[in-house]
């Protein structure tokens, strides 16, 4: 197992010019060793590309990449020692799932004695035991991408497990099973596992720090609750939660905070100049009229999702979304709704950056 | 326009897809059509647009009878899965081909608001290949609206999209639909997609109609299990029990004070609650039962921490506002208020359904 570090950035052409040009923006970024990772962003956003350089699939245009102390940036995906883990079921069809597993192993040598115990052990943690002695073919596809999973995890000496969207072709119903599976797992083995996808529940529910990207950038590294609660961009407050942060524009002058035309007292300590406030549907209440750090706001839509009661709003030209608890009594479309945008989780961001 | 569709079966060599099927669809409005994959809801809206026809049935258009009216001489505007635009013709040109075919006027003009409506207006030049799939897709969306036809059908449009796409683009479409001008006809296996679009719903399952109403009416009144278990994501706990004098006796002994209708109260017949996840809490209020259990993962979507629990109940699945830690494997107490809970009776009707706040 290892510590990765990543200082360097990537660009596909020769010679990038502008931030447009990179896949990779520059980052300098350490994976703890035993770590669990993720990877999330949109499509095009560079997570792909980091995985890759990771792997050893990709040399960087620049930088470096170290395993614990040793340079590793030009090093095959073989020299690095990882296991990778892909969105399809890469497996022998002939064998037995036994034989799947013991595979890597004996590429390696491993001794015979060893191999069974660890194919057992993988076996067990995958609810595979059962089925050792079936070929591969005859299997569902859930019970083939197991295998895969089984097959990325069986090595004890790898540096690193890479994950590129692993549950993609599982059922649904049958996601959280795995997800379960893969924490299990990863707490047991306590490898350094490292899992690229678009998908916030797999990311926030897999990983201990979850490494958010944007246009070849990476724009917070975060435990899932410090995405949740203080995300330190914009577009983490955007992208984590459904629906996403809301945000209104704000300026800052001689002590004086205006949000859509209202005078408030400063909550805290802010710059002079135009930021943003940004709060989340979740903790966007409603207030008395005048209350304050409260706001006039035109109710548009109340929508019961059935759990909850979605309400949006609009100020200003702005649209605000409010989650409400499923009893509380709204005004209709068209009338006035308080709603205190003020307060202990609310957000200030300049230039998307959250201002401390 | 008002779309009556009268026992409609299909069979398919010697399978039946649908098993005569009744509706009259709400003028103006959208119908969302909830289902599994297999639940018949492509086959239905095949033979909504004279794609398809009907083995047995008839469907009628405002009073006319138009089974066996091919597809070209209906105005029917659909929107796929997949992203299908005209590969060889600009942006601006596959908008327009629905009006320049109508003989329509001031077609840039059309073309330019429909763009804006759908905020594809910077790409009118560009060919729908050089297009991300949500571009794409926003593409035929514009097209099938500038068709401007009384019916308007979209099988699972979104699919295909991240999830941050689909949040915006079901939005912009709820508001669009919202215009009345069309009658829109939605397919889904997303609850959470029915409930925000609204309007009605018909619950579909293995090519039977189970239930159509508003849907906020069938989310919280679902006439049957099986509608519960198709209209509920994560899936509706279901926990085994018993009728008893005070309510429900169940696994492991405890008592759930529920008032169930006459003629069930006493007869330690066998029924089956059922819990939706947002009905279990973490903390207790006055009045709750509590189950102990043990976690078995805390999935966490960001707005929400879902808590999958063994316990002597079943495996249960609780929705926590927010991002919660549990750990794996400790040990968890999940409470309710017994007036949340869902009865269905052995043959699987609905006995009871908590009472929905602000009416009676």
């Amino acid at each position: 197992m290892a510590r990765i570090t990543l200082d360097l950035a990537h660009s596909y052409r020769p010679n990038p010019q502008q931030d447009s040009d990179y896949a990779l923006l520059p980052l300098s970024m350490v994976f703890d060793d035993g770590g669990a990772y993720a990877l999330l962003g949109p499509s095009g956003c560079g997570k792909t590309t980091m995985l890759n350089i990771m792997s050893g699939l990709l040399v960087p245009s620049q930088g470096r990449v170290l395993f614990d102390e040793r340079d590793v940036t030009r090093a095959s995906p073989q020299e690095r020692n990882i296991a990778q883990v892909f969105q399809f079921p890469v497996i022998y069809d002939t064998m037995t799932v036994a034989e799947n597993l013991a595979f890597p192993l004996k590429n390696r040598k491993v001794p015979e004695a060893r191999i069974r115990q660890r194919v057992g052990q993988i076996a067990e943690m995958l609810e595979m035991s059962g089925q050792l002695d079936q070929r591969a073919a005859g299997l569902s596809a859930d019970a083939k991408q197991k295998i895969s999973l089984g097959r990325g995890l069986v090595r004890e000496d790898v540096a690193a497990v890479l994950f590129d969207e692993p549950l993609t072709v599982i059922d649904p119903h049958l996601k959280w099973q795995l997800r379960r599976k893969l924490k299990q797992i990863h707490h047991e083995l306590k490898l350094t596992l490292i899992y690229v996808t678009h998908d916030q529940v797999e990311a926030l529910t897999f990983a201990d720090k979850v490494v958010v990207m944007t246009r070849g950038r990476a724009v917070q590294v975060g435990a899932p609750d410090e995405l949740f609660e203080r995300p330190r961009h914009a577009f983490v407050g955007h992208f984590i939660g459904s629906p996403g942060m809301n945000f209104l524009p704000a300026q800052v002058q001689d002590g004086v905070l205006a949000v859509a035309g209202q005078r408030m007292p400063l909550p805290r300590a802010l710059p002079d100049g135009a930021l943003r406030l940004g709060v989340r549907p979740e903790y966007l209440a409603l207030a008395a009229p005048g209350q304050a750090g409260a706001l006039p706001c035109a109710v548009a839509r109340v929508q019961d999702l059935g759990t909850h009661q979605m309400l949006t709003a609009t100020i200003d030209g702005e649209t605000l979304k409010v989650r409400c608890a499923p009893e509380q009594v709204l005004p209709g479309e068209g009338g006035t709704v308080w709603l205190q945008v003020l307060g202990e989780h609310t957000c200030f961001y300049q230039n998307e950056e959250l201002l401390a | 326009m008002d779309l009556v569709l009268d026992s409609i079966v299909k069979r398919v060599g010697a399978q039946v897809w649908l098993h005569g099927i009744g509706m009259a669809l709400q003028p103006g409005a959208v119908t969302v059509l909830l289902g599994a994959t297999q639940a018949g809801k492509t086959s239905l809206m095949r033979i909504m647009a004279g794609l398809d026809e009907p083995t047995e049935g008839r469907v009628r258009v405002d009073g006319v009878d138009v089974t066996g009216m091919p597809v070209r001489e209906r105005n029917v505007a659909m929107v796929y899965q997949q992203f299908i635009n005209y590969p060889s013709l600009t942006v601006a040109d596959n908008i327009a081909s629905p009006l320049k075919l109508r003989g329509e006027k001031d077609v840039a003009r059309r073309v330019r608001e429909l763009a804006e409506r759908l905020h594809i207006e910077m790409f009118l030049q560009r060919y729908p290949s050089e297009l991300s799939g949500g571009q794409q897709q926003r593409v035929a969306l514009a097209r099938a609206l500038a068709k401007g036809a009384p019916l308007m059908l979209l099988d699972e449009p979104l699919v295909n999209l991240d999830y941050k796409l689909r949040e915006e683009l079901r939005e912009e479409l709820t508001q669009l639909f919202a215009t009345g001008d069309s009658t829109v006809v939605y397919a889904t296996t997303e609850p959470g997609e029915a409930l925000l679009l609204g309007g009605y719903t018909a619950v579909l399952h293995e090519g039977r109609l189970l239930q159509y109403g508003p849907t906020a009416e069938v989310f919280h009144a679902p006439n049957s299990l099986r509608v519960a278990r198709a209209f509920s994501d994560p899936p509706m706990n279901l926990v085994r029990a018993q009728a008893t004098l005070g309510g429900l006796r169940l696994p492991g002994g405890t008592e759930l004070p529920v008032a169930l209708p006459g003629g069930h109260g006493n007869d330690g017949g066998d029924v089956t609650l059922g819990l939706r996840a947002s009905a279990l809490r973490l903390h207790a209020r006055p009045g709750d039962v509590a189950v102990q259990g043990t976690v078995e993962l805390a999935e966490i979507s960001g707005s929400d921490t879902f808590v999958h629990a063994a316990t002597p109940w079943g495996e249960l699945v609780a929705q926590i506002t927010g991002v919660h830690y549990l750990e794996l494997g400790s040990s968890v107490a999940l409470h309710l208020d017994p007036a949340q809970a869902y009865v269905f009776g052995a043959d699987g009707a609905l006995l009871l359904a908590p009472a929905r706040p602000g009416r009676n």
